[in-house]
């Protein structure tokens, strides 16, 4: 076990300076969300979204959630052009410990996606956003627990996949209508009774109500209770599938 | 007599594809001393880099035994790992990481803690005649300097056995003539025992001391440059190579 944290913390430590080397890492993945906050948030600004609070209390949380999203499945092209130049085998090769190449780099994507969703609620901040101080705080819990389930799986993914083209369709076909569905632009509330049903078969739609009830200053209800339960769980989906997939890697050409 | 550091026996590989099974490794026997350089010698798809892969512990065998540096590759591949020095073909190196960071990470990769894995890159960094380069990103690199930090990772932890898969592949033949000093100078400075696979015969004939020739996934010869010769009545072992696989290999002799 303490192997395995010192082996953990060798690879994060490596994946941060890559992070921290590449200029455009911090803004990448980080743009999208930033151009809806600042070109579609004020179209929202006075319209009642049914959420209770205002619409930034109801956007911003949407934007978390899709920038962890985002962020987190497409994590997994980074690895697929390390295993191709032989990194991964190199690292295989040594005594660390097996899953340490996966959990370090995910550990770094949710150390620079939680940054990022700091960045985010501070410029939110200055377009209007209030909130209270514990919601937000708490709202980066789940940043971060969605980030980690999604940057698991898609490396257990990446790992699994002959080219880069393949992954990224993979992703592609998958984020868009997770993201429309889980109703992280506009709440579902907003939505008739159809496709509320159908959104609530997808696990985000109960992490950006949490988020969005933590923004209200709603610690304790269920909506917060049910949102956390989801989170964790997709979390720990995300690590057992994320690791079986990487193990199975191992031993496919 | 030592026990050899390297034994392998009937090491098998097959892999099932949708076009059918593919045997790529038919049961290879091959054996090494301490501080033998071994060559692997074979056309490309001989199933060179397939072998190297599974005594690494990269890719499980199919079939058949192997003990690398002393211990057992099925039992204990941890050990194995701590104990040998990989270095693929494609390299493996991140393009933007600067030399030295690349040095201090693989020591710690091998446990070394921090001050001790500083120390030994400063030390391989000299060796290797990399001292000049480690503030630059390794994309930046020559080819052949590029090999000499392949070749430094795969020393991190002072290995028993380096596999070098295809060192030379891709080298203008001045940095070739240097890489095969750069071999010789680990075997007779640390007493490494070198498995290097090539498809160029005059690198087999000039660096090793003795061959193992693969073809389709199994051995077909096995013995000193010379004795191959010999044994085929052949002058050089581009001839000895036609006698043995009825082909000429794949690359040319010298380049």
């Amino acid at each position: 076990m303490n192997r395995l944290l010192t082996d953990t913390g060798v690879v994060f430590g490596r994946s941060a300076r890559q992070t921290l080397r590449s200029k455009t890492a911090l803004t990448f993945g980080m743009l999208q969300p930033l151009l809806f906050l600042a070109l579609m948030g004020p179209l929202l600004a006075r319209v009642d979204l049914r959420t209770g609070g205002t619409s930034w209390q109801a956007f911003v949380p949407g934007l978390l959630v899709q920038l962890s999203l985002l962020g987190g499945m497409f994590v997994g092209l980074g690895i697929l052009v390390e295993r191709q130049v032989g990194v991964i085998d190199r690292m295989r090769a040594t005594p660390l410990h097996p899953a340490a190449p996966l959990l370090g780099r995910a550990l770094r994507d949710v150390v620079q996606l939680v940054v990022q969703a700091a960045l985010l609620v501070l410029l939110g901040v200055a377009f209007g956003l209030r909130a209270p101080i514990a919601g937000v705080l708490l709202g980066f819990v789940f940043v971060g627990l969605l980030s980690a389930a999604l940057a698991l799986l898609s490396y257990g993914l990446a790992m699994n996949v002959r080219t880069a083209p393949e992954f990224a369709a993979i992703a592609n076909t998958a984020v868009l209508p997770l993201m429309l569905l889980a109703g992280l632009l506009l709440p579902m509330t907003l939505a008739p009774g159809w496709l509320d049903a159908a959104s609530r078969a997808v696990p985000f739609r109960y992490t950006v109500d949490a988020v969005r009830h933590l923004y209200l200053g709603e610690y304790t209800d269920g909506t917060v209770l049910t949102g956390l339960a989801v989170t964790a769980g997709l979390t720990v989906i995300g690590l057992l599938g994320g690791l079986a997939l990487f193990r199975r890697s191992g031993h496919t050409p | 007599m030592t026990p050899p550091v390297l034994d392998v026996q009937g090491l098998r590989r097959t892999f099932r594809l949708r076009s059918g099974t593919v045997h790529a490794v038919r049961g290879i026997d091959l054996t090494a001393g301490r501080g033998e350089i071994l060559g692997v010698l074979g056309p490309n798809g001989a199933g060179k880099t397939t072998t190297v892969r599974m005594l690494a512990t990269l890719l499980p065998p199919s079939g058949g035994r192997a003990v690398v540096a002393g211990r057992d590759l099925l039992a204990d591949p941890a050990g194995v790992r701590a104990r040998i020095g990989y270095v693929a073909q494609s390299g493996g190196l991140d393009p933007n990481c600067p030399v030295g960071e690349e040095l201090v990470t693989q020591g710690r990769m091998h446990r070394l803690p921090r001050a001790e894995a500083r120390a030994r890159a400063a030390e391989l960094a000299a060796d290797l005649r990399l001292d000049d380069l480690l503030d630059r990103p390794t994309a930046a690199l020559s080819g052949g300097q590029r090999r000499r930090l392949e070749i430094a990772l795969g020393l991190v932890n002072r290995p028993e056995v380096l596999f070098l898969d295809e060192p030379t592949t891709g080298l203008d033949p001045g940095s070739r003539a240097d890489l095969w000093d750069l071999v010789r100078r680990v075997r007779r400075d640390h007493g490494t025992t070198v498995l290097l696979t090539t498809h160029y015969l005059d690198e087999a004939d000039a660096l090793a001391d003795r061959l193992v020739v693969v073809d389709a996934g199994a051995v077909v010869a096995e013995g000193t440059p010379a004795e191959l010769k010999d044994r085929h009545g052949a002058a050089t072992l581009q001839d000895a190579f036609l006698a043995i696989t009825g082909r000429a290999s794949d690359a040319p002799a010298t380049v």
